[in-house]
């Protein structure tokens, strides 16, 4: 032993902040517990509400408070402000529930729920009254309410036992284990037996004949003792939070840790909550294991719900559900069992006989030998509720009267074939025939058709084949051999096809579901787009869950939007997208055959991939029909998937988003420092010559001429560098709607030469365009301005006098036009770069801000063409341009134009 | 010039550009009324009824073409619209709604009193005066009774769409012409949007009276809005 304080654990602390901190907005939960109806729960709670009012001064309000009508009770509620009762009609009978959604539009600080372990009227919201005090607690409201012990999910089957009575109400622990306080409010037995006499204890009609049993002094105690207990457990876990909080050395005995073997056997139930109270007495963590063997494909769905409502039981208890799958179950769970460092395996007693161990090997046997040094608890799982049902994991497929029938006609058949042969090749044993028969019908139509087939195959053989024959008489004593032979061998052999059968369905299924989700994965990385991977998922849900898909999105602002569906006219109304809301607010399946709103007609599922949803996806199957236990563990890793692509596109568009966003800063950028200096050297000139002008009276006249030509050239050049820099900006954002014309090519050179007529000086412009050059189908404006900008470039770099050339020709199907001069040329190796925006040449004192190439490349590309440049053997460089001629000009009808 | 110049209704929302109109103006003899919104610009046309009107295409409470339609349903003044580059298709409407000329911004005021003296001289020119016998426009001759066409002297033989063209462009001198009014003057409403037509025949017309018809002088492209004959007269 050292003598260093016992240090919690970081990652412990930092957890219990962090809990600290949710529970700090969460609402907290006072419980008054009472041991028996009639104890006084409901007056106690009203006392203390009274209390926090007058007291404290608190906003508390009753939300639901059953008085049963004992005035005492009823006085209580006086003076405090209750909620009225939602009003919904069952089957004719009007029934009155408590208001969830005035309660939370409400929003007291405390609020009042009577009887904790409730159950709501069908079509509310959650089926459980807990649940709906979970969503006040998350909402923030502090919630008081009432229980009694009887329902304790852990507890129930103690007192089940002791008390004879089934309570179908029960209250996971883990909601008790959370409230912040738990009162026992307690009478004595005898007091309350007396209260029972005097009537003072309300009771449903239908309970009255139950409660004879239940009221007996002998329940009575004991059921207190379980109540003093259970809420000693709970000041228990205060302690040791406290303890653990001030670092009071741990308690926690090491490394212990419980797994309890689950199946979907009713006993398994009980099997849970014996672990469950077994983890919370030696408090350690608990997990409940699956195996999913090939035994699944025989399970009906009956089986697999109860297997599931078993896994959600042992969650609600506070243990980890997980699902192992292997060939053998003993081995799925040592492999789990020593890989976790589980210290403890809970394992039902067997029901079944030893004779069936024998055979099929026991899995009790195989787990004790290999647990080393794993310690085995076998709990009795004799059933108290039900019994097991059996014949709930026959066939796959219902047998079908016909196939008796085709079984018994092919036994027929097989009497017939066997006389031909007998008569055509004196065939000496015809039993071989009927055995074949018998695992043909096996194959095809189940056992209990084969095992007809087999007894009819029999009775065929004695009476037609067994001498004497045509007779049920047996001449020879030895033919009873061969027909127990028959039977049996036809048993075994429909037996065995069955099985194989069985697994084939099972690897079937499980091969079509890892299809689906392989087709699915396929599908939605070839979608880039949040609308086709939602269009993809939701032509994939439909297809596999037989039912119309929608998928929604969570936008910006909260609200979810449809953006996928199949069928594409499949929508959701109003109840249906507020079951999707919930879905995604609390990262849970809801909707038809959940937990929250089971009657509404879709069933939503939150798409996930983080913390919170992304959307949800909606099913509406036609008929109405819940997804079953094995569809809804599909449903869950279909979503996954979905949700996991749906992130990686926000994702890729965020990252887009970014890419474009530094772009635009980049150019930004440059634009700023070609604005700052470009378009501030001509205003600098303009306003320096105009000051002159306004301020200087002793100017010259030449000198005045002088200033005023030199604004009107600086105002020009800016005019050309505000159009340029207006051109880039449109061509750079797609702005430019291209008003295409067949135009003459002529007419765009001619045009341009006529503008720049003045700027080009004494340069030779010699123009040889082809006469059967075809009309260009482009924007005249536009493509003029290519010119434009070349012929320009060309009268600012090249030597006053040199030629400018243009030639043009047709090469294959476009158009090719070439710009030389005969300047100094390119820069070596800057032939592409001229075409950057702001690129500059290494001439100094030209001015421009090197748009000019660029929006000549922008305007052709815009036209579906292409530029490049090179320098000319002879000296000089040339531009090509290249437009696709784009299809055939339209045809000039020169007679009509000679008509007058 | 008479003493009492010709009345301009200027309609321009830019204060600065008013100023610059307004001493160009008046320095060359023009009286200016100014209006910087449509309404008041119909307003002023009605009561002060003006020679010329200079109107930019974008005004804060209606566009110019509206403008120009409103003016167009009861008088025929001339109309000059003022608009930015990049815009032509708000030109190209405009003078198809019925305005006489166009100026690019910027623009010299050399260049503005030129478009005004061509709308001005056919404004006055559909008054009184007989038509002229010929028309000259530089080398270029047209005799319109013996609808002969001579450059230099040398007849040229032009076909009667292409005589049409010209004698169109020369009783419009210096005025720009819309595709659209070519086609229909020359071919008839039913073509108006045959743009190619005139192109073409712009080409083979140019090629018989342009002195370079790579770099035409005579009939001018205006990038995007139509053609014009260059009027050297003014």
């Amino acid at each position: 032993m050292t003598d260093t304080p016992a240090r919690p654990d970081p990652d412990e602390l930092l957890r219990r902040v962090k809990e600290e901190q949710a529970r700090a907005k969460r609402g907290k939960l006072r419980v008054f517990f009472g041991f028996a109806p009639g104890v006084g729960k409901t007056y106690r709670m009203l006392q203390v509400a009274r209390d926090l009012v007058s007291d404290q001064n608190l906003d508390v309000v009753v939300g639901i408070v059953e008085t049963h009508r004992r005035t005492d009770t009823a006085a209580m509620t006086l003076g405090l402000e209750v909620l009225p009762r939602r009003k919904t009609e069952h089957r004719g009978h009007l029934l009155e529930e408590f208001d969830l959604d005035l309660a939370l539009a409400r929003k007291p600080k405390v609020l009042l729920v009577d009887e904790l372990a409730h159950t709501n009227a069908p079509g509310s919201r959650h089926p459980k009254r807990w649940q709906d005090v979970e969503e006040l607690l998350e909402a923030g409201i502090d919630v008081l309410t009432t229980m009694n012990v009887q329902h304790v999910e852990s507890l129930n089957d103690v007192i089940s036992q002791i008390t004879r009575i089934q309570v179908r109400e029960t209250v996971p622990d883990s909601v008790l284990d959370r409230a912040e306080a738990v009162e026992l409010v307690d009478i004595a037995p005898e007091e309350l037996l007396q209260r029972l006499k005097e009537g003072k204890v309300y009771l449903p009609d239908q309970a009255q004949r139950a409660a004879e049993h239940f009221f007996q002094r002998g329940n009575l105690l004991a059921l207190r003792e379980l109540a003093l207990r259970r809420t000693a457990q709970h000041v228990d876990t205060d302690v040791q939070e406290y303890r653990e909080e001030h670092g009071v050395a741990a308690t926690w005995p090491a490394g212990e840790r419980i797994l309890v073997c689950v199946g979907a056997a009713p006993s398994s139930g009980r099997l849970i909550r014996a672990t469950a109270r077994m983890a919370a007495g030696l408090r350690c963590p608990w997990v409940a294991a699956y195996v999913e063997s090939s035994v699944l494909a025989r399970m009906s769905d009956a089986d697999r719900d109860r297997l599931e409502a078993h896994l959600r039981i042992a969650e609600s208890l506070g243990g980890t559900v997980t699902r192992l799958s292997g060939a053998r179950v003993s081995e799925a769970i040592l492999t789990y069992a020593r890989r976790n460092n589980i210290t403890r395996l809970v394992i039902g007693k067997p029901t079944h006989s030893r004779f069936r161990d024998r055979f099929l090997g026991s899995l009790l046997d195989d787990v004790v030998r290999g647990s080393g040094d794993i310690e085995v608890s076998v709990v009795s799982g004799d059933s108290l509720t039900d019994a097991p049902v059996r014949g709930s994991t026959a066939a796959l497929e219902p047998v079908k009267p016909w196939h008796f029938v085709a079984a018994t006609l092919m036994v027929a058949a097989t009497a017939g074939a066997a006389a031909l042969l007998r008569a055509a090749l004196n065939l000496p044993d015809p039993e071989m025939l009927f055995l074949l028969t018998v695992m043909v019908t096996a194959v095809w139509f189940g056992r209990a058709p084969s095992l007809l087939a087999a007894a009819l195959g029999v009775a065929c053989y004695d009476f037609f084949f067994v001498p004497p024959f045509n007779t049920f008489d047996i001449a020879d004593r030895r033919y009873i051999l061969t027909f127990a032979m028959m039977f049996g061998v036809g048993f075994v052999l429909s037996e065995l096809a069955r099985r194989l059968k069985g697994q084939e369905q099972f690897a079937l299924s499980r091969a079509e579901r890892t299809s689906v989700l392989y087709a699915l994965s396929k599908d939605l990385s070839s979608a880039d787009e949040p609308s086709q991977i939602a269009q993809v998922a939701a032509r994939q849900a439909a297809d596999v869950f037989a039912a119309s898909a929608v998928v929604l999105q969570v936008g910006p602002d909260g609200a979810l939007k449809p953006i996928g569906a199949w069928p594409a006219d499949a929508a959701l109304d109003a109840n249906n997208l507020g079951v999707a809301k919930w879905a995604i607010d609390h990262l849970e399946l809801a909707g038809l055959g959940t937990d929250t709103l089971p009657g509404s007609a879709s069933v939503c599922a939150p798409l996930r991939s983080g913390p919170a949803a992304l959307g949800a996806l909606a099913l509406t199957p036609a008929e109405k029909v819940p997804l079953r236990a094995e569809q809804r563990a599909f449903l869950d890793v279909f979503c996954r998937q979905v949700a996991v692509a749906l992130e990686r596109a926000q994702l890729a568009d965020e990252a887009r988003a970014s890419a474009l966003h530094a772009k635009t800063e980049e150019m930004r950028s440059s634009l700023l420092s070609a604005v700052s200096h470009d378009l501030r050297t001509p205003l600098a000139s303009i306003t320096g010559a105009a000051t002159s002008l306004r301020d200087d009276a002793g100017l010259s006249p030449a000198t005045r001429v002088e200033l005023v030509e030199s604004i009107c050239g600086e105002a020009v050049r800016l005019e050309r560098l505000v159009g340029n820099l207006l051109d880039m900006t449109r061509l750079e954002s797609g702005a430019v709607s291209l008003k295409r014309d067949w135009v003459p090519l002529d007419e765009i050179v001619g045009s341009a030469l006529t503008r720049l007529e003045v700027g080009l000086g004494n340069r030779d412009v010699k123009v040889r365009i082809p006469t059967d050059l075809p009309m260009l189908l482009v924007d005249p404006v536009m493509f003029e301005q290519i010119f434009i900008n070349l012929l320009e470039n060309a009268a600012k770099y090249t030597p006053p006098g040199t030629a400018i050339d243009i030639d043009a020709r047709v090469e294959r199907d476009t158009v090719v036009i070439d710009v030389s001069d005969h300047g100094i040329g390119l820069p070596a190796g800057a032939e592409q770069k001229v075409f950057d925006k702001f690129y500059r040449g290494p001439h100094t004192g030209i001015a421009g801000a090197g748009l000019g190439l660029a929006i000549c490349r922008g305007i052709a590309e815009a036209h579906g063409g292409s530029m490049r440049a090179e320098n000319r053997s002879g000296g000089g460089a040339t531009f090509h341009i290249t437009v696709p001629i784009g299809g055939q000009a339209p045809e000039i009808d020169r007679a009509e134009a000679v008509g007058t | 010039m008479s003493d009492l110049g010709e009345l301009v209704l200027v309609v321009e929302d830019e204060p600065q550009m008013r100023k610059f109109i307004r001493a160009s103006l008046t320095s060359h003899g023009y009286r200016l009324v100014e209006a910087e919104r449509a309404s008041e610009a119909v307003a002023l046309a009605t009561s002060h009824n003006p020679q010329l009107v200079l109107m930019d295409l974008g005004l804060p409470d209606a566009d110019g073409i509206e403008l120009t339609r409103r003016l167009r349903e009861w008088s025929r003044v001339p109309i000059i619209v003022i608009s930015a580059r990049g815009r032509e298709e708000d030109k190209v409407a405009a003078l198809d709604a019925g305005a006489d000329d166009y100026l690019t911004k910027p623009f010299g005021v050399n260049e503005l009193l030129a478009r005004m003296r061509v709308a001005l001289r056919h404004a006055q020119g559909t008054s009184a005066e007989p038509p002229p016998q010929a028309l000259e426009f530089g080398e270029l001759k047209v005799d319109l009774t013996r609808r002969e066409v001579t450059r230099s002297g040398i007849e040229v033989h032009l076909t009667p769409i292409e005589y049409r063209l010209l004698l169109l462009f020369a009783q419009h001198a210096g005025k720009v012409l819309t595709h659209r009014q070519i086609l229909k003057e020359v071919w008839g409403p039913a073509y108006a949007a045959q743009t190619h037509y005139v192109r073409v025949h712009m080409a083979e017309l140019r090629k018989k009276i342009e002195t370079d018809p790579s770099r035409p002088k005579l009939l001018v492209t205006e990038p995007g809005v139509g053609y014009r004959l260059r009027d050297r007269v003014s």
